[in-house]
């Protein structure tokens, strides 16, 4: 809006713009959260594009993320070498998609992502057990989350193969009232 | 060239709708490069030959307001309050407790935006440009009353100088218009008064429409129990490590909770006893309703009563009863109707719909038993009002005939009295007005009072006195307090109600509760943060959010009748307001239209009035009214038929490859050689176009580990018996979202799909 800011060139900013859900303003502040990780390694001036990760510690470190039991695997998703180390883009991208105006289908696709723990784009059994888990700490007996997982399939797999696709998953997701409050991080 | 023109105008879509696309940032950032660069070639190329120069404009223009559209867009999301506030309380409480403060939040704006219209429209003018204090009757505290004006316990009691002040109905002058500018102040007093309601519907359907798009269809609600369970349970607005906590254990308690509900059966045994502990638990309800309904009635006939004796023989008690009782009530009941409801034994979800509707029954029960009583003082006032006006006439006429005869002329000067001193009627305005601050004022001192009671000294006390006590008090009882969201949002909704009832007989209300509403954020984010625990118990309260928004809708009616029923009926004060003197308060109206406005438009509104155009006007609006319903049943019915339709065609697929699988054993032992076992992923409802597939061969790979392309592929050369559908596997974008430029359904969603919100930037 006229500040003078030297991190960005004024093209960058307004393709970030685009290319995310943020304003001017949410895009220089999360740059800042970016760099406060390590201040060390981010430099201040991107005009350059220069190539800088972030390792997975850091971003998992963080408060909005550091509770989550499944911040591995949203770092993983969102990472462009798969294995949770994030760029500034990947950073933009992950709180842009987690943001509140993202819409329900975006959100749903990320979703899936983040629930398929083997990364073949099915849900499995295996990653529905992993997913359990997580989510009760290991409280649950055996043969309770082996009763959730098969009702899980019962319910939500349509074509009967024995897992979840994309589209099993859209199609139970973008029913669920929730959905769209919970999967949502405020940065 | 036509051609040209739509790829251009492709591109252009694209660019908009980029940042809903399942892509990498950097792919975006490329696509985007690409796009803006083919736009530029090509806009330059298609604005040669005839009208360039225009078209040129025509570009800048559209360049210019998208720029412009986005600092606005920056700078709206700039302005908005307590941002970081709520984000904190989120944290650590989720997120159905800050829906407490979202809500509260809004109707600040709300609130900000009424206070504007009223202190704008019909305050200031009345300050800069009308008479000052002290020149007419009505702008003066009366002598006998003058010594005590500026006590502070009148002024307290909003007598004295604050009942003669800009704050309520009574101080306005009736001139038609004041001031250089010859300002309506009585119409502009009206019209404000009407406009504040339909302001606030208008803004409150608006947030009913936004929300319902959110909700997704309210069916199949037990279908998904457990899938909903597992993938949408887990909150990721928390930040904080207790809060985590109390999630993990809800969540395992809800999960074992349903596993019960699953094995075993339903038994309702004893369906008889709990019929008619339900039934009891009704009837216990009523009859609390009815009590309390008495309790206010009674109460207010006898402030009526104390009305009449010297207001110093009165206790603060006796002269407050009436607000303190309604508050006491609606502190009390509550919790009454909870433990009464435990009687039904309903499921939690169930018995809190039941707790949220006992509880508006109960403030609606009061707040019209309240309205009821005052109405009877209004026209107990009106009585005396008319006894008055005799009075004052037969003075007149006393002095006039006494003057003439002893002075022997019929040129009678008026008569000089001093401001202080002329006779005035009750003006009854004024005095609902001054009972609507009255209960608003009460309703803040509890509401304040029992955070500070209920919630901090309970807080206090447990921490400090758990040292010395004989039982873990932070663990048992009383242990720290819960946030309680539907007590306090319908505190708001209902504080509303009266603020919409009060503000047309007293300006000041508005600016009341504006402060009133500021304050409160910041108290209660103090307290939430520093007394309450998170829940323990997490339930669904998002669907809520329409729950609450029809609430307030239905108050904002209920509000609307008293006002609307003074206005048609009730005549006004004769010496106080800005309508006395006339005979009911519209009247404003029509005499602006009949001397300020030119003549035609009168005659416009005799012919719009007359019947003979009103009944056909009513009828039209029935008939559109039938016609949209049956067209809204149509479509729920064409939605039904498609649902049935995909179910079918599932079914199809799911027999045709149980029956591949059974009889092709070439294909399973081909199958088995792949990599994954993975069998043909399902196929799509709708046919995406080829370039899908190049699409998606070409693009980065997601996951570097998967060879899902190749395999893909793969599957399509070999087991093209059953996959009539050549697409790849998922890692494209989904087809029906924002897809390929070429398809036309763009951003739309594929059907029975529930609305998603693809196409245009969703801060609009």
């Amino acid at each position: 809006m006229g500040n003078k800011q030297t991190i960005f060139s004024a093209q960058q900013l307004d393709a970030y713009q685009d290319c995310t859900y943020f304003t001017r303003k949410e895009i220089l502040r999360l740059f800042s959260r970016y760099r406060d990780l390590a201040p060390q390694l981010v430099p201040l001036d991107y005009t350059h594009q220069p190539d800088v990760k972030l390792p997975y510690e850091l971003i998992g470190s963080m408060p909005e993320l550091k509770d989550n039991p499944f911040r591995q695997r949203i770092a993983e998703v969102f990472s462009e070498d798969g294995e949770g180390n994030m760029t500034l883009d990947d950073f933009l991208d992950m709180f842009s998609v987690l943001s509140e105006m993202a819409p329900r289908d975006l959100k749903a696709y990320y979703a899936f992502k983040i629930y398929d723990f083997n990364n073949d784009d099915f849900i499995c059994k295996l990653d529905l057990v992993k997913t359990l888990n997580k989510l009760t700490r290991n409280e649950l007996t055996e043969d309770e989350v082996r009763m959730v997982c098969e009702k899980v399939m019962e319910e939500a797999d349509m074509d009967n193969d024995g897992r979840l696709s994309l589209e099993d998953f859209q199609h139970v997701i973008v029913r669920a009232p929730e959905f769209l409050s919970t999967f949502h991080i405020r940065i | 060239m036509e051609l040209l023109k739509e790829e251009v105008e492709e591109k252009k879509k694209l660019i908009t709708t980029l940042r809903n696309k399942p892509w990498r940032m950097k792919r975006r950032l490329q696509q985007l490069k690409e796009a803006q660069a083919f736009v530029e070639k090509f806009e330059g190329a298609l604005g040669k030959g005839k009208g360039r120069k225009l078209y040129a404009y025509k570009v800048m223009m559209a360049k210019k307001l998208i720029k412009f559209k986005r600092d606005f867009e920056n700078f709206k999301t700039a302005c908005i309050p307590w941002e970081r506030k709520i984000k904190e309380v989120e944290s650590h409480f989720g997120s159905s407790v800050a829906s407490y403060f979202i809500f509260l939040r809004w109707m600040y704006g709300l609130n900000l935006v009424l206070f504007g219209l009223m202190f704008g429209l019909v305050v200031m003018p009345e300050v800069l440009m009308g008479l000052p204090y002290g020149s007419i009757p009505r702008k003066t505290i009366p002598r006998p009353l003058q010594e005590t004006a500026m006590d502070l316990s009148v002024l307290l009691d909003f007598g004295g100088f604050m009942k003669y002040s800009v704050l309520f109905y009574g101080y306005y002058n009736d001139e038609r218009t004041i001031g250089v500018l010859q300002f309506r102040l009585p119409l502009s007093y009206l019209l404000v008064g009407v406009g504040i309601f339909g302001y606030s519907l208008m803004v409150v359907i608006r947030m009913m429409a936004r929300n319902a798009n959110e909700g997704g269809d309210g069916t199949d609600e037990g279908d998904f129990n457990f899938s909903w369970k597992m993938f949408t349970s887990w909150d990721y607005l928390i930040g904080n490590p207790e809060t985590a906590d109390n999630k993990f254990a809800s969540i395992t308690t809800s999960f074992k909770e349903s596993i019960v509900d699953e094995q075993e059966n339903q038994k309702d045994e004893n369906i008889h006893l709990r019929r008619f502990l339900r039934v009891l638990a009704n009837f216990f309800i009523l009859c609390t309703l009815g009590g309390s309904g008495y309790l206010i009635y009674f109460v207010v006939k006898r402030s009526q009563e104390f009305a009449e004796i010297n207001q110093d023989n009165l206790s603060w008690f006796e002269k407050n009863e009436v607000e303190f009782v309604m508050s006491l009530l609606g502190l009390v009941c509550p919790p009454l109707f909870e433990t009464i409801a435990e009687l039904e034994e309903y499921h939690p979800r169930i018995a809190l719909k039941w707790q949220l509707g006992r509880i508006f029954a109960l403030f609606l029960g009061n707040l019209y038993t309240f309205l009821f009583a005052l109405f009877d003082e209004v026209n107990a006032k009106l009585e005396n009002e008319k006894s008055i006006k005799n009075a004052t006439i037969t003075a007149y006429n006393e002095y006039y005939s006494n003057y003439s005869s002893f002075y022997n002329t019929t040129d009678v000067p008026p008569l000089d009295i001093q401001p202080a001193d002329a006779i005035r009627g009750p003006c009854w305005e004024t005095a609902v007005g001054i009972e609507f601050v009255k209960l608003t004022v009460s309703d803040i001192q509890v509401t304040y009072l029992t955070i500070l009671i209920g919630d901090f000294l309970r807080a206090f006390l447990v921490r400090f006195l758990n040292y010395c006590w004989c039982w873990d008090l932070e663990a048992g009882f009383p242990s720290y307090g819960e946030f309680d969201i539907s007590g306090n949002v319908l505190g708001l909704i209902f504080n509303q109600g009266m603020i919409w009832m009060g503000a047309f007989y007293a300006p000041g209300l508005v600016g009341l509760n504006v402060l009133r509403l500021l304050s409160s954020m910041y108290y209660q984010c103090w307290a939430v943060m520093s007394c309450n625990v998170p829940h323990e118990r997490v339930f669904k309260a998002s669907r809520s959010n329409n729950f609450y928004m029809a609430l307030l809708l239905l108050v904002l009616f209920l509000s609307l009748l008293p006002v609307v029923y003074t206005i048609m009926t009730l005549s006004p004060s004769f010496d106080c307001g800005p309508f006395s003197g006339r005979e009911k308060m519209y009247e404003i109206v029509m005499e602006t239209i009949e001397k300020d406005l030119p003549a035609f438009i009168g005659n416009i509104f005799t012919y719009a009035t007359n019947p003979g155009l009103i009944l056909p006007a009513v009828l039209l609006m029935v008939l559109a009214l039938y016609y949209l319903n049956a067209l809204s049943k149509g479509y729920q019915q064409a939605n039904l038929d498609l649902k049935k339709k995909m179910q079918i065609t599932r079914d199809e697929e799911k027999n045709r490859r149980n029956n591949k699988d059974s009889t092709n054993q070439v294909m399973k032992d081909l199958d088995d050689l792949l990599p994954n076992r993975s069998l043909i992923p399902p196929p799509e409802e709708e046919e995406p176009p080829p370039p899908v597939v190049q699409k998606g061969s070409k693009s980065p790979k997601l996951k570097p580990g998967s060879a899902a392309n190749g395999r893909g592929v793969k599957l399509q050369k070999e087991v093209s018996l059953a996959a009539a559908n050549p697409r790849g596997v998922v890692n494209r974008p989904p087809g029906p979202r924002g897809g390929p430029p070429g398809n036309v359904r763009g951003p739309q969603p594929g059907p029975g799909r529930g609305r998603g919100r693809g196409g245009p930037p969703p801060m609009q």
